[in-house]
């Protein structure tokens, strides 16, 4: 495999720079790789031989072991850098630790950081495969694309679908990438939340933005429930996380009052009682351990196609035939 | 050691304050213009300039640069600064007090007027702070820092988010008729943002800095000037409400005077599509909007000033993620060629009325020598070809920095030649 004639190009760095082709690949050779986690031993040869450094300079637990089972099922070497109590943390900057990685001849990174931008940074130095796990307020792809093969599972489709994210827009890669990989897919996409939590010109962007979350549950066919950071209280962005469950909260009723059954996505980790109330959760509308369970089926598929896989080719790729 | 007369022969001599705009020659002698005339006698000891071809004018003024010395020189020193500027056609300048130490005393007003003076480039004038360590709680000794060489004060970098203290500063500053310049930014509306707020900011997932957290300071300055009857000299102007709230206050007869940056005249925040932190500066590059209406602010003499804001930064703190890298974008070698290239041969001004905003007005907002080669005037000239062209590029700057978002940009128009108290202190080498 040749990371040059890679479908996704070098790096996945946003759903903005992805056509709507591309993104229809991912999702369906994430189709192929999805039984491979049910299976007794999970373990393909897909990516035997390939080193990949996860490099995580902010907190994360649920993506970051996504990502480390994506890659140790397809049999790649793993090894994981935190911020704390590495040389992140002793000052070094982000092109020397970079550098220093690809001087150890690595095959790709998967980075998260807390600065939007980050990921196309880095992607920019170094000759190896980057994926994007979140960059500051920026993009989460894999996050949208596992959101948005959850939302195919369940709906049959993405096109023409109504998906309304709510809560805290402003901070959110999860919403920027599901705006714009929802947008090119033909789904129309809107948003909720408190004004001081929305990004201005979101109407430019093509988005639709509901003042009260009655209204966006109307009119979705599912809804994306991001977390609310205890920090926006803090900074008066919300007044207090009591008041946001009342205005904004996604609750049985506020759903029973919708006329057509509607899907409820939360990236994680929720705040059950805040921004989605645990009736909802564990309630017949939740896909959310669906999500996750999609997730490593994505990012084994991102793997694969920025190794130099084809969609065509996945299901033999998993018995080891071609390369 | 008086310098040798020097003529200035056949050059297009444009000097707004005479009106003058023709082929004639120049004489300096003894520091100072003798005259202006057509075919001009050169005495025995004259060095000859040939001219044709160039425009000749008062020198060009930049009253906002940062030279980071004392405390950053690995970016600037003052005197990489000072050359820097003459190689851009600049004969004065004034130095931002924003250094470590910030230059709040004597001492320190002292230090930078004597290192500019050694550099023996262009001129260099010290600003003072408003605030001791700019910290915007107590006034710096004003008149002591006048007195040591401070030709006005501010704590650029650091507004003065005290209204009171504003006020404080605009009265006690009046006796000695120095400006008080304000770097317009409430910081409690652009909180930590980055660039302009927006679809762009949107877009990238940067925070952004409100056209309203620069509006808001630019409405407060005015009315604090308009009160206390002080001058207030209005930073690096960026949206379209602070031009409007500046030429009502000018109309009202307010003593303001107003910069307009060749970045801001000339991009928009899209520039900082990529994350390309060579397009982040403060105040932030704003939209298509607010760039039309700094454009009319220079046409029609609201932002009477041109001014570079000239911020230069190593080339590794740059190379970081995009809200980590520093604000700002060196400006003194690209300034006259961005506004002969865009405004001049745009059409939004003449010649003209570039010369008066980058040579005049700043000498008057500042009470400098200069901006004029009326006969007796300081024989600071600034010689250029306006049709030249060339492509920019950072390595081939004189300034120790090359952060700058116009690496690659064709201009057109190229400083030839400098002149200082009647001293060439520069000139191109093609």
């Amino acid at each position: 495999m040749n990371r040059s004639v890679s479908s996704l190009g070098k790096d996945l760095i946003g759903l903005e720079y992805l056509s709507a082709d591309q993104l229809r690949g991912i999702l369906d050779t994430a189709e192929p790789f999805k039984e491979i986690s049910e299976r007794r031993i999970k373990k393909v040869p897909v990516l035997r031989g390939k080193t990949i450094v996860n490099l995580f300079m902010e907190p994360s637990t649920r993506t970051r072991i996504s990502f480390e089972f994506a890659e140790k099922r397809l049999s790649a070497d793993t090894v994981n850098i935190a911020s704390t109590g590495s040389s992140v943390q002793k000052g070094e900057t982000l092109v020397d630790t970079a550098r220093n990685l690809e001087a150890m001849r690595i095959d790709m990174v998967v980075i998260r950081h807390w600065a939007s931008g980050a990921a196309r940074f880095l992607a920019e130095r170094i000759p190896s495969n980057v994926v994007n796990a979140g960059d500051g307020a920026h993009e989460h792809p894999t996050q949208a694309l596992l959101d948005i093969l959850t939302l195919r599972d369940h709906l049959g489709k993405i096109e023409g679908l109504k998906v309304c994210i709510v809560g805290d827009i402003l901070h959110s890669r999860v919403a920027r990438s599901n705006i714009f990989g929802l947008l090119k897919l033909g789904a129309e996409v809107g948003v909720c939340g408190p004004k001081t939590l929305l990004p201005p010109a979101l109407e430019e962007m093509g988005v639709r933005v509901f003042r009260r979350v009655e209204e966006a549950i109307e009119w979705s066919d599912a809804l994306n429930v991001l977390r609310l950071q205890i920090e926006r209280m803090q900074s008066s962005y919300v007044p207090s996380l009591r008041e946001y469950n009342r205005v904004y909260g996604i609750s049985s009723a506020r759903l029973a009052a919708a006329k057509r059954d509607i899907l409820v996505l939360h990236p994680g980790p929720m705040n059950r009682g805040v921004e989605i109330d645990s009736d909802v959760a564990d309630g017949p509308h939740s896909v959310i351990l669906k999500q996750v369970t999609n997730g490593v089926a994505v990012r084994m598929a991102v793997l694969y196609l920025l190794a130099g896989g084809v969609p065509e080719s996945a299901e033999a790729a998993k018995h080891g035939e071609g390369s | 050691m008086s310098a040798r007369p020097i003529l200035i022969r056949g050059g297009r001599v444009v000097d707004p304050g005479q009106k003058l705009d023709r082929v004639l020659d120049l004489l300096l002698a003894e520091g100072n213009v003798v005259e202006t005339g057509a075919k001009l006698a050169a005495p025995d000891d004259a060095e000859v300039i040939e001219a044709d071809g160039l425009v000749v004018c008062p020198g060009l003024i930049d009253v906002h640069v940062h030279l980071r010395e004392p405390g950053a020189e690995r970016k600037e020193t003052i005197a990489s600064g000072a050359r820097a500027a003459a190689a851009g056609g600049f004969t004065s300048i004034c130095a931002m007090p924003n250094t470590d130490p910030v230059i709040d005393s004597p001492a320190t007003v002292g230090f930078v007027a004597a290192a500019g003076a050694r550099a023996q480039a262009c001129r260099v004038y010290p600003v003072g702070a408003i605030s001791i360590g700019q910290k915007g709680e107590r006034l710096s000794e004003i008149g002591e820092l006048v007195d040591a060489g401070a030709v006005a004060i501010t704590d650029d970098g650091n507004p003065v988010m005290d209204s009171g203290l504003m006020r404080l500063a605009l009265e006690y500053a009046q006796a000695f008729d120095i400006p008080v310049a304000d770097h317009p930014e409430d910081l409690t509306l652009s909180r930590n943002g980055v660039m302009n707020e927006g679809v762009v900011s949107s877009r990238l997932g940067l925070k952004g800095k409100p056209n309203a957290s620069e509006d808001v300071h630019i409405v407060r300055d005015l009315m604090l000037a308009e009160h206390t009857g002080g001058r207030i000299h209005l930073q690096h102007v960026s949206t379209a409400g602070g031009v409007d709230a500046i030429r009502r206050a000018k109309e009202r007869g307010v003593r303001v005077t107003a910069e307009a940056t060749p970045h801001h005249l000339v991009l928009t925040d899209e520039a900082c599509e990529g994350y390309r932190t060579d397009a982040k500066m403060n105040p932030p590059l704003r939209t298509r909007a607010d760039r039309e209406a700094v454009r009319e602010g220079l046409r029609d003499g609201t932002l009477d000033t041109l001014a570079t804001d000239h911020a230069p930064h190593h080339y590794d703190e740059k190379e970081q993620a995009f809200d980590d890298a520093p604000f700002g974008i060196v400006g003194l070698e690209t300034s006259l060629a961005l506004v002969l290239t865009h405004m001049v041969g745009g059409g939004v001004i003449d010649l003209s009325t570039m010369i008066e905003r980058m040579s005049c007005a700043p000498a008057r907002a500042f009470n400098l020598p200069g901006g004029t080669l009326a006969p007796k005037s300081v024989a600071d000239v600034t010689l250029f070809d306006p049709e030249a062209e060339w492509t920019v590029d950072p390595k081939a700057f004189v300034s120790k920095s090359g952060n700058t978002p116009f690496a690659g940009h064709t201009l057109r128009g190229m400083p030839r030649v400098t002149i200082v108290g009647g001293r060439v202190v520069w000139r191109s080498e093609d």
